[in-house]
């Protein structure tokens, strides 16, 4: 019983990544996520991209009911 | 032991979240919809202009939301794994499923409910056109303060471990997160514009059903995400 137990449910899974191997995934990703989150919940409401409104009223509804103020 | 495989990870989140997002339009269409229409009817009731009838009421309640849902889950679920990258090794003795199911928990909490409670999701009809741009920038104010003190909580949960032991840490952030958060409340504007007359039970049963979404969302999201997360481990 002495030997150590690799796939013990208590042993960590991985080594920790550090900030520095994150941060260009989490520079993509965030910016790609915010335009994304900025369609869907603000624009042509608070601001707009383009002009018109309908970005907005093509996702009224999931504006709403996803919490964002919409108009 | 292995490095985070972080595009394995990324992959399978952006996968999970679409997934959860097919629950969340479910709950979105069956319980949010028909809350959306009586606050539509009642909006008409008033001749409140509303849009140019652009896009259809049927389009809006099917294509539209799904498009909007669907949009939203795929952003977050890419996000989420991001942030599971990061918090893999470093959730204590949890493993992959765990930390997914805490992960997913933590972010309903700080993206949704905390800036639900200063300011709710509201129905059509309630809110006035021309404060759009000020109920925007207080929402998203509201989000990005939770989640700032809620990563600062974390850091001073794991500050305080060494001397407090992981239990009182815990109540300890806890408590002054929640005092943080008290003060935001307390400072940030109200926003008030529920319509004189309007139905106070549409009202509270189309937030319920704005509270259900995100849950489900997140719900669905720990799970299915866990599960991915936990074999990518395994096999590499």
């Amino acid at each position: 019983m002495a030997h150590s137990a690799p796939t013990s449910p208590a042993a960590p899974v991985v080594t920790p990544a550090s900030a520095r191997s994150l941060a260009p995934w989490a520079l993509l990703v965030g910016l790609l996520a915010l335009v994304l989150l900025y369609f869907v919940g603000a624009e042509q409401g608070a601001s707009s991209v383009f002009s018109g409104a309908g970005v907005h009223e093509w996702v009224h509804d999931a504006r709403h009911l996803l919490g964002f103020p919409c108009h | 032991m292995r490095s985070v495989p972080v595009r394995p990870l990324l992959v399978r989140g952006l996968l999970a979240g679409l997934a959860a997002g097919l629950f969340a339009l479910t709950v979105a269409y069956f319980l949010g919809e028909p809350q959306v229409d009586a606050a539509i009817s009642f909006e008409d009731a008033h001749t409140h202009e509303h849009g140019a009838g652009l896009v259809s009421r049927s389009l809006q309640s099917s294509a539209g939301l799904a498009t909007g849902v669907l949009v939203e889950a795929l952003a977050l679920g890419g996000v989420a794994a991001l942030a599971y990258c990061a918090l893999l090794g470093r959730a204590g003795p949890l493993g992959p499923r765990a930390t997914a199911v805490l992960l997913s928990a933590g972010a309903l909490l700080t993206l949704h409910v905390i800036p639900f409670l200063k300011y709710p999701a509201n129905p059509p009809s309630v809110g006035e056109p021309d404060t759009i741009g000020r109920r925007t920038a207080l929402y998203f104010l509201m989000i990005a303060l939770s989640v700032l003190l809620s990563s600062g909580a974390l850091l001073l949960r794991r500050g305080l471990s060494p001397r407090l032991g992981p239990w009182y840490a815990t109540i300890a952030a806890t408590a002054v997160l929640v005092a943080a958060l008290a003060l935001a409340f307390a400072f940030l504007p109200a926003v008030d514009e529920v319509p004189e007359d309007f139905p106070a039970d549409t009202l509270w049963r189309f937030r319920l059903a704005a509270l259900a979404v995100p849950s489900t969302l997140w719900a669905a999201f720990g799970v299915l995400f866990g599960e991915a997360a936990e074999r990518a481990l395994d096999t590499g």
